[in-house]
């Protein structure tokens, strides 16, 4: 490539547009301001969002990244702007989301003398990112920002900052551009061993009741046709984490549930039933496992994960195969055997029964003429046919939605999981419509959740981005008061919310808003709002004292999960 | 059952590895007994050397948490058998001290040896393992120790590959 004298500010640019980059998420200060003069002259080819908080552009950046299968990109100041995106980089960083920040800092003769913003970003972002550096000199830019694509998006993705001197971006230096492809002290996609792969595909032969899980590895790895096909061929019945929802078809005939503390209840007790359990892309969180010392102790564990340190993290495995997902699947397709598992299916199907029929039971005992939230969610399912993006904020609502949307399609949803970040949704929603565009995308949150990143409706307003909202208010931070119910002898403490009206702060915005609270409207409610052109909140008044069930509770097995 | 581990890590040489290796061991609450770093046997790769007490199970999580961080090149524990290892101390003792013949025959039964003596003080040094340099310490102290120090261990392993071929692997 010909080299040319530039500043490292339009070095930045010149970098991003090399990767392909055409979406930042971003707010302005003085320690990035040459960046963002030099992203002037890219309005026309790169869309630069405005968020109204820097929590707000890189929850953005996640759902973007969620949904398009791209690195989100985010800008910020330094100082307070880079400590904004403490909790984003924590939140990806968990939740395995590419993510390339670039942060502005002060000059570098300023360096650790408590100047006006000067934070050590490095410093605090080093436990919460996949890798962090800062750059001090302009010819350092573009490799810096190679790596750090590189880095995010290979092997395990994850969040990467790069905090970049005032002084280097002022500076002047020869434009280069070289992609990296490989860093002798890490490697993005493992050998892997076709011994562990014989082995697990021997446990998967001889077994009667085997089980699969999966998360979020399969869409990470694009491994959706090769996971369905491997399905098909061993009859084995599927499970998903919370992360993993949509990379199966929900509707598929061996998909037998969610996964978890709120999971569904065959998926969990079958799991302390199986005697091969395979897990696929999935990393064995408390919150699948509950108790671990009595978690799947009767199974084999085959354990398919690209991340070296998961296997034997949680639960020992048997089989550790230290692989990409859609390799593992591609050559263990050609080494299980055809089969049905016509018996043990239908011991799912009959425990769901169990299920549906005492959660019918529980439902008699709240107020009929209130609205539930699985109502809510199971309407929005039926009038988007499981074909909508949907992204969930953190609390009953997002168990409810992860138990009742019908996720027929990949990368279709997008929620905190690992984190468990309230104020998630809003703007991730927002990234995601950004994302994919064509796609509906509907964000459900918490009148709790809510109030904690609503700024960003200036965003929506803004960017005029096509979202729909709706907020499912009991008027309650809902999840901490089941835990007070069930667990605090129903001392309700600070957990009672007071909220705005929502439609008309919506409509301050110049949202369309509307807020239902009978049943009968709630269909038609739904309609208006996927059928109205541009922005949208809904706000559903539902019962203020509905509980999430199953459950498991905290310190239980998943064989104790409870309906009641 | 816990007991003592020393772990090598192999990295690259960039800025704020110190803290990138410690605070996976912090993370976990481990406490780590020493920590030392130098530039190996090829140039541009560090290696650390950190003693702690802890599981084996734990050791072994902690390694492949260390293998993670992009700039680390490799990660190996290590029991005490598989290693010869070392401390390096020093010891600050007024030089009068020395009229006092015990203090020679402490020197010469713990093989130290003295590096310098000034008009008013002297440093003694010792090499081995922290039980001998302490017992040093110890038998010093009557005569007046003003100022000590102990270095961090470093290990060579008995049985590894060499670095150089693991970083043609890589
Ligand atoms: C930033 C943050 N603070 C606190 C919590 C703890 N928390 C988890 S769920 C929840 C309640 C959420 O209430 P709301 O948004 O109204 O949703 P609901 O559970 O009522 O559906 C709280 C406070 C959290 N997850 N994240
Ligand atoms: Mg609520």
């Amino acid at each position: 490539m010909n080299s040319t004298k530039t500043t490292g500010a339009e070095a930045v640019m010149k970098s991003l547009v090399a990767e392909g980059v055409d979406t930042i998420f971003g707010y302005p200060g003085g320690a990035i301001m040459p960046i963002y003069d030099a992203l002037y002259d890219y309005v026309s080819t790169v869309n630069h969002v405005l968020v109204r908080h820097e929590q707000g552009a890189i929850h953005a950046a996640q759902g973007y990244a969620r949904t398009s299968k791209k690195t989100g990109v985010v800008f910020a100041t330094s100082g307070p702007g880079a400590t904004n995106l403490i909790t984003g980089l924590a939140d990806a960083l968990i939740d395995s989301t590419p993510l390339v920040c670039i942060t502005g800092q002060v000059a570098s003769h300023l360096l650790g003398t408590d100047a006006f913003q000067e934070t050590d970003v490095v410093g605090i972002s080093m436990p919460i990112t996949k890798w962090n550096c800062q750059v001090t000199k302009a010819e350092d830019i573009p490799a810096a920002i190679a790596k750090a694509f590189y880095i995010a998006q290979s092997g395990r993705p994850g969040p990467v900052l790069i905090d970049i001197t005032k002084d280097a971006q002022f500076e002047e230096m020869d434009f280069q551009y070289e992609k990296c492809t490989h860093i002798r002290s890490y490697r993005g996609r493992p050998r892997i061993n076709k011994a562990h792969l014989e082995e697990a595909a021997s446990l998967i032969n001889n077994a009667q009741k085997p089980f699969l899980l999966i998360g979020q590895g399969i869409m990470l790895s694009n491994a959706e046709k090769e996971l369905v096909e491997f399905v098909e061929k061993s009859g084995i019945p599927v499970a998903s984490t919370l992360l993993g929802l949509g990379a199966f078809p929900n509707e598929h005939p061996q998909y037998v549930g969610f996964l978890g503390m709120h999971g569904d209840y065959a998926p969990n007790i079958k799991t302390n039933e199986c005697d091969v359990l395979i897990a696929i892309g999935m990393r064995f969180d408390d919150r699948v496992t509950g108790d671990v010392s009595r978690y799947a102790t009767q199974a084999k564990v085959v354990h398919i994960d690209i991340d070296a340190a998961e296997l034997n993290k949680i639960i020992p495995a048997d089989v550790g195969v230290h692989a990409d997902a859609k390799e593992a699947l591609t050559l263990l397709l050609d080494l299980v055997q055809e089969k049905q598992h016509t018996a043990w299916l239908q011991e799912f199907k009959d425990a769901k029964i169990v299920e549906e029929e005492t959660l019918a039971e529980n439902a008699k005992e709240l107020h009929s003429d209130e609205l539930k939230m699985d109502e809510v969610i199971k309407m929005l399912s039926e009038v988007t046919n499981g074909e909508a993006v949907v992204v969930t904020d953190v609390g009953q609502h997002q168990m409810m939605t992860a138990r009742y949307y019908q996720y027929n399609k990949t990368k279709s949803n997008v929620t905190s999981g690992g984190l468990g970040t309230m104020g998630f949704a809003l703007p991730a929603a927002i990234g995601a419509k950004i994302g994919v565009p064509d796609k509906p995308v509907v964000a459900i949150i918490g009148d709790g959740g809510f109030q904690m990143t609503l700024q960003e409706l200036g965003t929506i307003l803004q960017s005029d981005v096509d979202l729909k909202i709706i907020i499912l208010n009991n008027r309650f931070l809902g999840m901490v008061r089941q835990w007070q119910q069930m667990f605090f002898e129903k001392r309700y403490s600070f957990t009672n919310m007071v909220s705005p009206d929502f439609v008309a702060l919506a409509k301050s915005y110049s949202i369309e808003a509307t807020k239902v609270e009978a049943r009968a409207d709630l269909k038609e409610s739904l309609l208006e709002m996927l059928n109205h052109k541009g922005a949208y909140l809904l706000e559903v008044m539902v019962a203020k004292e509905e509980n999430v069930f199953p459950m498991i509770p905290t310190g239980a097995s998943v064989s104790e999960v409870r309906l009641n | 059952m816990e007991k003592t581990y020393t772990v090598s890590v192999f990295t690259e040489n960039s800025i704020g590895m110190m803290n990138r290796v410690t605070i996976i061991f912090t993370r976990r609450h481990l406490n780590i007994d020493s920590i030392t770093a130098s530039e190996s046997e090829v140039k541009g790769v560090f290696r650390y050397t950190i003693v702690l007490r802890t599981t084996r199970d734990q050791v072994d999580k902690v390694v492949k948490q260390l293998e993670k961080v992009i700039d680390v090149l490799k990660a190996f524990v290590h029991e005490e058998s598989e290693i010869v290892h070392q401390e390096i101390a020093m010891y600050k003792m007024r030089t009068e001290s020395l009229t006092n013949g015990d203090v020679e025959k402490v020197i010469r039964k713990h093989h130290a040896r003295i590096l310098t003596v000034d008009p008013t003080f002297m440093v003694i040094e010792k090499t081995g393992h922290v039980e001998e340099t302490q017992l040093l310490l110890e038998n010093l102290q009557p005569y007046g120790v003003l100022e000590f120090v102990r270095s961090g261990r470093v290990a060579i392993t008995k049985p590894m590959k060499e670095l150089r071929s693991y970083l043609e692997e890589l």
